[in-house]
């Protein structure tokens, strides 16, 4: 069992090995096969995975802090080196169980959903990719080892977006998201930086916890902290680096439901988590403390991707904005110092956001295509096994007990609620007004999708045979998937039930497991005393009566579907809204108003007025002023001797010039 | 007699003794010209034989050099460093570091050469005389202690370039490469040959070891005016010959126009052969007066930086692309110039030990991508523009994956020993406490990438107005020599960036090794 | 070094001087003559200013090192004019003239 310590790199060696086996062979291994291998490796990456858990459980102490170096990767003479090392603790054993566990799951999905792809081994050759450096993200033994993985997930996830890049949308997303990926990993790259210049290593074994960080000043610490806060604002698309991630969504489902949901969006989390040191030791300090930042980044994100997700009716997109809102509960609890809490959360959504995708991408195939909810409706009885675990995954991101994101999100806001100050209140607050949101929109989702009225007919009859899409089913009804895209629905559901109980806020008997478990990798983490058991047990009932209210004012304006002009109640404003008044859903029209009026122009603001102008801005001024800078340079390059001379002349001008500054 | 003539007629006059070992590969390669011309002077009447004879005389000569090169090791590990030839010749571990890469350079530049010749139906012994002529100036630079004598292998090995960039008679841009090259390279020569002019003015000597006696005598803030100045133009000089900004403008023209073989050959071995000079004059001799040229090395390395990538990214032929990518990598160098001997805390990597591992790899770098690039033209040296490399990734697998990992390396990306190799400068530069130099250095990484990216996507992309029949355009017979090349590089490429440890070991033995 | 000009002798400096007058001048040539030849002309006339040069400080600094140096110039400049002129003739065979302003094929 001891092995399993030492063999961990096998982990992320076999998805790498399956990488390169599908991308040389794939084509003559042909369609089917070349998606099992893929799914093989990926899969017994799992099994070695929960080996390698049990092998650091029957550890003690110091035992459960593992770091196995394959290799001296990079020696300098002296002190300085760089392993090529892995580092086996709790932390990073509960990150390679869910990453190898959602992905092997996603890419028996693929297996069906990509079916008769002209890249399909290609496609699976990237997701392999991705895995492996996910896996190295994660049980990399320093900062560069982690800033390796990090860059390898980011190349995936930009040729994964852009996979069809037939589409000019998906060229552009992918484009979008490498840029904006760039901005958090310089920030990523300064932050090392200075960690080196100060402290020599990037060992994550030497900032096991903040007493490690004495003799450096508070300032610097936190200079640190927020540098490797902005790479992983980046990765985990918190605002306002978040604009890439709706757009990701032009990329294949299961992408958007392994990379763009369950893994690598977490891996800010993760980062946040590992470096947890900085950020614990500039709470220490008096001024700015890196974790507020954290906290009130995430509250945003929470908030405003809810109000935008309101609005969207492409079923994915709804989705998009959803996961950047649960991200930023994510970085609300890490923020405040709840690591567990976040991290809890980061392992739940991840099931049932996987789930949710998944479904939607069961939808999607189902629907030949169509993504516009608007054009759904009453799908649950063509699609019985999807519709079913679509809607666990709305009860558990809706927060209704006792499916998973209930326990996850409610111990968030317990934490928040008890971190401390008017300012724990207030993020409390920003919190439950989410989860209203949160409720609100997926009840939306739900019923525009699988209840209500079967809007679907018109579509599908004209669309149907342009897509290209092989399909025995020539009637044009929606259809249920494959069992390979069912499969992963049904253990996805089942994990959204129970995935809850992996820690329960109980602490006689104690039940929280996770807690227990991270403990030796958090260490020095401040504790948050949780206050008494029945402020506890209210905050809880709160935030289960927030929930189910947002889900009883979804259900009430769209359980009949839509109208049959076909436009949703919430776009509608003020004026056409009048007839409805007298249908006596006052209540309805009342929240509709408030949704339509200021939710909506503030959604409006959120998604058009920052991302198109002022970031696509930003973005094309860089792209800009390299291009004039390079037409310049251009116009000066005329191809003649005579000005190239001219031009040495210049450069010893200005050298003379110089020089003579140091004679006199 | 006029009796100061008979004086000196007199005088026993101080032989240099002649240190055989030590110039064993240097003459190993000139003897191996001198032989091919000969060949071609006697077997006149059989150029087929002569071409074939050359090549295996070439390969004699570069194995054998590099043997000479292997006992040169030996010795200074043995003795330790030392100077002969009255101190006009340093043996130290950049000597034998720098004349291993020229000579693998050389190599990899015959290799690459003879299915390129053969396309181009250039099938001359004279190619290789020059190409080895060319090196044996680059390994005497690997030597030179004294500007005199840095000057003259500069000069060797610049002159046997100018006719091998104006080699291809038949195509106008060879000859234009030819043309701007040797006109702006006299004309950075003259200035170098000034510099010395000042240096030796203002010191005394020409001799690097006596001038860094000298200056460390002199309070470095009474330096004249004359001294500055003759730092200044030797910038100027050696800035040219590595293409620094903004010394640059001639790198695009005679890279895209020099026959792809030998840019491949400028590309890598002059920079390295340059650099050694650079670093041997100013890290070396001039370390006493660093507060002088060091913000000079700054502003050219943010300059170079700058201009090759920025230049890079609006590219739209591949030649250009890189030879404005090749500015930049000269702009990293710098940056390890920069910080050469820079005080520091944990001076565990110094700059130059960075700097000569950044050569390392970006020699083979840059052969690589230019020989894929040479494989890829058709004959005549046309299909090299961006769009000729559309949905290469069909046409040409082998080639296109090739090129990729050739460019990614170029980009910095981990594996790749350009990942260690920007690792080490970027350190060096943090080490050194230049923070700015590090930062722009990063910046300017990230923008190339996208330079580096944008021919990557363009091999591997498809679209609508895509040719179906792509994937059935026959595949490209490479020939031996370019398939051995190729193969050599890339996985040269690929351990560096794996096991780059013995090799920066080598570097760094190489700089303790360094003669002051 | 004094560099002030003494109207009755005439010592290293103005020696000096005119190596450095006629390096600028050659430099100014290169940048201003479109003629292929005569901008190389040019070139050695640089070369020749620094020989002066490097003779003057020799004289100044009684060392032959600088002289040596000379030579070394020379035979440089010597095999410069060799492949130079080589390279010219053959372009002025494809084009008539030998204006330098003429050759911009690649630019950009």
């Amino acid at each position: 069992m001891q092995r399993f310590l030492d063999l961990v790199w096998v982990i992320p060696a076999l998805p790498a090995l399956g990488a390169v086996i599908v991308l040389l062979f794939g084509k003559r291994i042909g369609e089917p096969k070349a998606g099992y291998i893929a799914t093989a490796t990926i899969g017994t990456s799992f099994v070695w995975s929960v080996f390698t858990f049990f092998a650091l459980q029957s550890q003690h102490g110091e035992g459960r802090h593992h770091v196995y170096n394959l290799w001296k990767w990079f020696a300098g003479t002296g002190d300085f080196h760089v392993n090529f090392g892995f580092l086996v603790d709790p932390l990073s054993v509960t990150m390679i169980l869910f990453v190898t566990g959602i992905g092997t799951l996603i890419h028996l999905y693929s297996v069906g959903y990509m079916h008769g792809d002209p890249r399909y081994s290609r496609f699976f050759a990237y997701l392999n990719l991705f895995a492996a450096s996910m896996l190295v993200l994660v049980l990399g033994s320093s900062f560069l080892m982690t800033f390796m993985g990090w860059e390898g997930v980011g190349l995936c996830s930009y040729l994964l977006i852009s996979f069809w890049f037939e589409k000019n949308s998906a060229a552009v997303a992918g484009k979008k998201a490498f840029v904006t990926n760039r901005v958090g990993d310089f920030g990523f790259m300064l932050g090392m930086f200075l960690i080196f210049s100060k402290f020599g290593t990037l060992d994550y074994v030497r900032f096991g916890s903040h007493e490690a960080l004495t003799g450096v000043s508070h300032t610097t610490v936190t200079a640190m902290a927020l540098l490797l806060f902005v790479g992983a604002m980046g990765k985990s698309a918190q605002v306002p680096l978040h604009i890439w991630l709706p757009d990701a969504m032009e990329g294949p489902t299961p992408v958007s439901a392994l990379i763009h949901a369950a893994t690598m969006v977490t891996a800010g989390v993760f980062l946040v988590s590992r470096a947890h040191a900085f950020f614990d030791f500039s709470a220490i300090g008096n001024g700015i403390h890196a974790g507020t930042v954290v906290a009130w980044v995430g509250a945003i994100t929470a908030l405003g991707a809810a109000t935008v997700a309101i609005r969207q009716n492409d079923i994915k997109r709804v989705l998009a904005y959803s996961t950047l809102s649960q991200l930023g509960y994510m970085f609300l609890a890490c923020g405040v110092g709840a690591y567990t809490a976040g991290l809890f959360h980061m392992v739940t959504h991840a099931f049932f956001k996987a789930l949710l995708f998944l479904g939607s991408g069961s939808v999607i195939h189902g629907m030949h295509h169509e993504q516009d909810m608007r054009k759904m409706g009453g799908l649950r009885k063509f699609m019985p096994i999807t519709g079913a675990t679509f809607i666990i995954g709305w009860l558990a991101i809706a927060g209704v007990p006792p499916f998973a994101g209930f326990w996850s999100k409610d111990e968030i806001l317990a934490k928040a609620f008890f971190s401390g100050g008017a300012q724990g209140k207030a993020l409390w607050a920003v919190g439950m007004l989410a989860a209203l949101l949160t409720a609100f929109y997926m009840t939306r989702q739900v019923w525009m999708v699988f209840f209500g009225n079967e809007r679907f007919r018109d579509s599908l009859a004209d669309d149907h045979g342009h897509d290209g899409h092989d399909d025995a089913n020539a009637q044009g009804d929606p259809h249920e998937s494959p069992i390979t895209m069912t499969l992963p629905l049904l253990v996805l559901g089942a994990l959204s039930i129970v995935g809850g109980f992996l820690s329960l806020p109980f602490t006689k008997p104690n039940l929280e497991f996770l807690a227990r478990w991270l403990e030796p990798s958090l260490e020095g983490a401040k504790d948050i005393h949780p206050g008494a058991f029945t402020s506890g047990f209210l905050l809880s009932v709160g935030a289960v009566v927030v929930g189910i209210i947002g889900i009883a004012i979804g259900f009430t304006v769209y359980k009949r579907g839509l109208p049959d002009d076909g436009v949703d109640p919430v776009e509608t404003k003020l004026g056409p809204l009048a007839n409805v008044l007298e249908n006596a859903y006052f209540f309805d029209i009342g929240l509709a108003k408030f949704v339509s009026g200021p939710a909506t122009k503030f959604a409006t603001f959120l998604a058009e007025g920052i991302d198109r102008k002022t970031i696509d801005g930003a973005v094309n001024g860089v792209g800009r002023t390299v291009k004039e800078a390079g037409d310049g340079l251009r116009r000066m390059q005329t191809g003649l001797v005579r000005n190239y001379a001219l031009g040495i002349v210049a450069g010893v001008a200005m050298l003379i010039a110089y020089m003579w500054t140091r004679a006199i | 007699m006029n009796p100061v003539l008979f004086a000196v007629l007199n005088t026993e006059l101080e032989k240099p003794r002649i240190d055989w070992p030590i110039i064993a590969p240097v003459v190993a390669l000139f003897v191996t010209a001198l032989v091919i011309v000969l060949l071609r002077a006697i077997l006149r009447t059989q150029p087929k034989l002569v071409y074939q004879l050359s090549i295996a005389a070439a390969f004699v000569g570069l194995v054998t050099s590099g043997a000479f090169v292997g006992n040169e090791w030996r010795i200074i590990h043995r003795s330790g460093i030392f100077q002969t030839f009255s101190g006009a010749i340093a043996v130290d571990g950049m000597t034998v570091f720098v004349q291993a890469i020229v000579l693998i350079a050389t190599a990899l530049g015959v290799l690459l050469a003879l299915g390129y010749l053969r396309r181009e139906g250039l099938e001359t012994p004279e190619y290789l005389v020059l190409l080895l002529l060319s090196a044996t100036g680059m390994l005497v630079m690997a030597h030179a202690n004294d500007l005199v004598l840095v000057f003259v292998a500069l000069e060797v090995f610049s002159i046997a370039l100018y006719i091998l960039a104006a080699f291809d008679r038949r195509r106008a841009e060879s000859q234009e490469a030819g043309l701007k090259y040797f006109v702006l390279g006299a004309f950075s020569s003259a200035i170098f040959l000034y510099g010395i002019a000042l240096t030796y003015g203002a010191t005394g000597s020409t001799s690097l070891t006596e001038i860094a006696t000298q200056l460390g005598v002199v309070d470095p803030k009474a330096h004249t005016g004359l001294l500055v100045a003759g730092f200044a133009l030797l910038i100027v000089g050696l800035g040219f010959k590595v293409s620094a900004a903004p010394f640059h403008m001639w790198t695009p023209d005679v890279y895209e126009g020099s026959p792809t073989p030998v840019t491949a050959f400028m590309a890598s071995a002059t920079k390295v052969a340059a650099f050694a000079a650079f670093l041997r004059i100013f890290a070396g001799a001039f370390a006493q007066a660093s507060d002088d040229w060091r913000p000079a090395i700054y502003v050219l390395a943010v300059l170079s930086l700058l201009v090759g990538t920025i230049a890079a990214a609006i590219q739209s032929d591949v030649k250009r692309m890189l030879a404005y990518s090749s500015i930049a990598h000269a702009g990293y160098i710098l940056i390890g110039l920069q910080v050469a001997n820079a005080g520091s805390k944990r001076n565990e990597l110094p700059g130059t030990a960075a700097s000569l591992f950044y050569l390392l790899v970006y020699a083979l770098m840059a052969l690589g991508a230019f020989g894929v690039v040479q494989s890829i033209n058709h004959r005549g040296e046309t299909n090299h523009a961006i769009t000729d490399y559309k949905q290469l990734s069909k046409r040409q697998p082998l080639l296109a994956a090739l090129l990729t990992l050739f460019l990614l390396a170029q980009a910095g990306v981990p594996f790749t020993g350009g990942f260690i190799a920007k690792l080490s400068i970027f350190r060096s530069a943090v080490d050194a406490g230049q923070y700015q130099l590090a930062i722009a250095g990063m910046l300017a990484a990230v923008i190339g990438a996208f330079v580096y990216l944008r021919l990557v996507v363009t091999m591997y992309a498809t679209g609508q107005d895509d040719d179906p029949d792509a994937a059935n355009e026959p595949r490209i017979k490479l020939d031996v020599g370019s398939r051995i090349a190729l193969t050599i590089t890339a996985s040269a490429i690929i351990v560096l960036g794996v096991l780059p440890n013995w090799f920066l070991d080598i570097a760094h033995q190489a700089t303790q090794l360094l003669t002051r | 070094m004094n560099l002030a000009i003494s109207a009755t002798t005439i010592g290293a400096q103005h020696y000096f001087i005119l190596g450095a007058i006629l390096f600028t001048i050659g430099a100014t040539g290169l940048l201003l003559r479109r003629n292929a030849i005569v901008m190389f002309m040019c070139v050695e006339l640089m070369l020749n200013a620094v020989n002066l040069t490097f003779v003057t400080f020799a004289k100044a600094l009684n060392d032959s090192a600088g002289q040596a140096a000379v030579f070394f110039t020379l035979i440089v400049a010597a095999a410069e004019v060799a492949v130079g002129l080589a390279i010219i003739v053959a372009i002025f065979r494809r084009r008539q003239g030998a204006t330098a302003d003429d050759i911009d094929l690649m630019k950009g």
